[in-house]
């Protein structure tokens, strides 16, 4: 194997794993100035300036916090599922193209881990269906009924709305012909994909949303009802690590939608300018992320049976009926 | 070695341990998350041996979806650690015995007999097992078997919700 | 170098024994399912090595089937575990006998 391949792909690994990392820890205070901001209140502002240094002191309370392991609990499973839960926002990312290829000293590298990958849309679905596990595991491992009944709840819940996931995945691949995203994103190059799949591209909002449990689909830690779900028994770094999944697939699906529906690192100049692409596309997933906190702060959580409902029987048949319709056109109109 | 082989080895044993710990764990939970991982190690293989399409379909099918219907099944049965009774004590030791045997066959097939049935592997296409060889193959030749599969798909969906249905509805 | 195909259905075929011997010794008839399905995943394992060493993709589309067939398998097999729960409310496939006669 070729040496300097493997520190590419360390130096890759590196950069992704330290994106997602800072990226949760500055997206938990984004959400709290927002949602403070929505509801006319100042947020934390206190600690450094601008309140920038709050996630850093959030990290150090939660590391000194007692982690409590219940006596009843299954203990390898108790820690294993925080873990299980964490890892699949973290490898999630390696097929994401953050930028064209650029070349530094006349060698090119493409900026994604794994390169161009021919079933690169079906790695995510896959990497997508596993991460259910950590929270079933967790729910179960607790040996609490509310913890049980959040996670499997939410496993449920997840399980049906990677169907509409899926089906939404599809709109793109039909248009660009092709599972890689680099296909799907140089495809975009004259008209993004929103304007062609504006049903698509609202199914896959409401399904991610659905897909990393963020309110109004937040039924796993329906507080009220379940008093935290799936979490109630975790304390701690643990339970750090649960708030760091939610957030790190948070940013992975604002990174996923901008890159099937809003041009991933497309713009202007990006083909003169190749480090311009990174921005771009940072600049869309920043935008993504606060319509999630916008959707938050605004609708009320829904009712499980009819988040249900909601998946099956209206999501699922619109999300058949745009591909037939969206097959249909790409074939009388003979490709895009 | 090539990396390959190495990678090879080290696959092959977990999966071969993941599938002994499906096998002994007294807990179904524990049998189930064994058997995820086998699976998991086995979609890497399937990567080996240049099938990209099948391996991410391995992953969404059966780790992402067939085995959290298990997991379900277990943890709302309540029967995680269900206890067995042995109503034959004499079938674990002949059972194991013979699979031992049946290895043993399987190497002496492999290994020493009939060296020169399978062709030797020359370099292969990088476009081998690309989703669009596969979905040609699929579309045109297998037509009829994928709609059959579809049917199947529709009539096991419907049959699992009549067996599962309490009475009384 | 690229791994021999042997290689690969040896360690198919143990894979399929240790299932056969996971549906032989255990009682737990949730265990013996999902012995079932590593043995149908042996199975494949061993299509995609002759799809490779053979170099036609429809070891592939089989696997594809298999998979498929597997998925409904499951569905059905499951919910009769849940229908004889809850009637007999024991999942050991040694006390289901009332067929015996």
């Amino acid at each position: 194997m070729d040496p300097a391949l493997l520190v590419e792909w360390l130096v890759k690994s590196g950069v992704i794993i330290f994106l997602i990392l800072t990226g949760f820890a500055y997206l938990t205070l984004f959400e709290r100035r927002v949602l403070a901001r929505i509801q006319v209140r100042i947020g934390p502002n206190r600690a450094g300036p601008l309140g920038l240094l709050q996630p850093l002191a959030d990290g150090i309370k939660l590391l000194f916090k007692e982690e409590v392991i219940p006596d009843k609990a299954d203990k390898v499973i108790f820690i294993l599922a925080p873990v299980l839960t964490v890892i699949p926002a973290f490898v999630l990312l390696a097929v994401i193209p953050l930028g064209p290829e650029i070349s530094i000293l006349g060698r090119s590298y493409s900026l994604s881990l794994a390169g161009d990958v021919n079933v690169g849309v079906l790695y995510l679905l896959a990497v997508a269906s596993i991460s259910v596990y950590g929270i079933v595991l967790a729910g179960w491992s607790s040996n609490n009924k509310y913890a049980l009944l959040g996670g499997l709840r939410s496993a449920a819940q997840m399980i049906s709305y990677e169907l509409v996931l899926g089906l939404a995945f599809i709109g793109p691949i039909l248009l660009a012909n092709s599972m890689s995203l680099k296909d799907i994103i140089q495809a975009q190059s004259r008209v993004w994909f929103i304007v062609l799949q504006p049903i698509g591209f609202l199914l896959f909002l409401v399904a991610s949303i659905a897909e990393v449990n963020r309110a109004p689909f937040d039924m796993p830690e329906a507080e009220q009802e379940l008093t935290a779900g799936y979490h109630v028994e975790y304390s701690g770094m643990k339970f750090a690590l649960f708030f760091m999944a939610e957030y790190g697939k948070m940013i992975v699906v604002s990174f996923i939608t901008a890159s099937l529906f809003l041009g991933g690192y497309l713009g202007p100049f990006v083909d003169k300018l190749p480090l311009l692409g990174p921005i771009y596309l940072l600049v869309k997933v920043t935008l993504i992320l606060f319509f999630m906190i916008w959707v938050r702060a605004t609708w009320p959580r829904i009712r499980y049976d009819r988040l249900m409902a909601l998946g099956w029987k209206v999501l699922l048949p619109i999300g058949l009926l745009n591909i037939i319709i969206t097959a249909i056109l790409v074939i009388l109109v003979g490709g895009y | 070695m090539s990396t390959q082989l190495i990678l090879f080895f080290i696959l092959a044993v977990i999966a071969i341990l993941s599938a002994i710990g499906m096998l002994v764990s007294k807990n179904s939970v524990y049998s189930a998350m064994f058997l995820v991982l086998n699976f998991v190690t086995i979609a890497v293989l399937f990567l080996l041996l240049n099938a990209p399409f099948i391996a991410m379909v391995q992953v969404t099918i059966y780790a992402g979806a067939i085995m959290v219907l298990f997991l379900f099944v277990i943890m709302l049965l309540g029967t995680d650690m269900a206890a067995e009774g042995i109503s034959m004590p004499w079938q674990p030791p002949i059972a194991i015995l013979l699979s031992g045997a049946l290895i043993l066959e399987f190497a002496f097939i492999l290994f020493f007999a009939q060296q020169d049935v399978l062709p030797q592997i020359e370099a292969i296409s990088a476009a081998f097992g690309s989703p669009q060889s596969i979905g040609k193959l699929l579309f045109n030749f297998y037509l009829l078997p994928f709609e059959v599969t579809s049917v199947l798909l529709l009539v096991a969906m419907v049959g699992a919700i009549i067996l599962a249905q309490r009475e009384t509805g | 170098m690229t791994i021999p195909t042997n290689y690969f259905l040896a360690l198919s075929g143990v894979l399929f024994i240790l299932g056969v011997l996971g549906v032989l010794i255990r009682r737990n008839s949730i265990v013996i399912l999902m012995s079932i399905e590593l043995m149908l995943n042996s199975a494949n394992l061993a299509f995609i090595a002759f799809a490779r060493a053979f170099e036609a993709h429809t070891g592939q589309v089989l696997v594809f089937f298999v998979i498929a067939v597997g998925a409904a398998e499951v569905a059905i097999g499951l919910s009769m575990i849940v229908s004889i729960y809850r009637s007999r409310g024991n999942i050991d496939i040694d006390q289901i006998s009332q067929l015996k006669g």
